[in-house]
């Protein structure tokens, strides 16, 4: 696996694992009430599983077994330009509601998470072709 | 393909059935004027989803398809495998049956068996990172 690859996989699953941690508190807390504040967990619990972990896994993955150019893989800066941006979205957006920040910090959040996703496809764009090509 | 690659796939193909026919029953609950408690399910068909149909063929292909751990425990602990499996299809199949019956009676023994749910689901998650961590290389 290359370096950043590890630290796509490593992150996501990290995150899988607050994800899950947040989440069995709030199901825990819906059967066995311990305190309503654990419901404001649901933004960062939602981010964490659905960014942090599932998509982070497929870049990871993409980034590991698209075709390559030879040995290269390509615009590595920008993978890790959308590496550091879908962390950064994913805190922002998944802290900020929790902590009772203002409306903006979430559409800062959601600035970084779109321009991962832009990144990423710049990386990706060129390597998804025919084998030989 | 390994065994337990074979038990995580096809029972994702089953949750991602359960579903899809939990989000028909939702669909219909207006147009039917089913029971409002319907609505209860909406949580259920999230994590059939998320849970049962994608978290769980992923952990199936990774524990089949990621670098060998070692040359003796190539897929790291099958233990530790195994008990992601147990774990998240136990927890995920209390949580089917608790959520709507808590949201009818809540705190009530329900209550109970979603609490039982969530503790079964985060070891399984656990056991998955614990296993998968060493395989990232």
């Amino acid at each position: 696996m290359p370096h950043l690859t590890h630290w796509f996989i490593r992150s996501a699953l990290v995150d899988l694992a607050l994800g899950f941690t947040f989440g069995a508190l709030m199901l825990f807390n819906k059967g066995v009430l311990v305190s309503v504040w654990i419901w404001r967990l649901l933004p960062l619990h939602v981010e964490l599983v659905l960014l942090g972990w599932t998509v982070q896994l497929t870049m990871g993955v993409a980034f590991w077994i698209l075709p390559r150019f030879g040995l290269s893989r390509g615009n590595e800066r920008v993978a890790w330009v959308a590496f550091v941006l879908i962390n950064a979205g994913v805190w922002i957006v998944g802290i900020g509601p929790t902590l009772g920040a203002p409306a903006f910090i979430t559409v800062i959040g959601r600035l970084a998470e779109a321009g991962s996703a832009v990144a990423f496809a710049v990386h990706a764009w060129p390597r998804v072709r025919p084998l030989g090509a | 393909m390994p065994i337990l690659t074979r038990w995580f796939v096809k029972s994702a193909f089953v949750y991602f059935f359960a579903a899809l026919a939990v989000a028909l029953i939702l669909a219909l609950q207006t147009p039917l004027h089913l029971a409002p408690a319907i609505g209860s399910l909406m949580p259920v068909y999230i994590h059939l989803f998320m849970v049962g149909w994608v978290a769980q063929f992923i952990f199936g292909v990774v524990y089949w398809m990621f670098p060998k751990y070692s040359k003796d425990k190539p897929r790291g602990s099958d233990g530790l495998g195994w008990a992601t499996y147990v774990l998240i299809n136990v927890g995920l199949i209390l949580r089917a049956i608790g959520e709507p019956l808590n949201a009818q009676q809540a705190q009530s023994i329900w209550g109970g068996l979603l609490a039982i749910s969530s503790i079964l689901q985060w070891l399984g998650g656990m056991a998955f990172v614990a296993n998968t961590w060493r395989r990232v290389k």
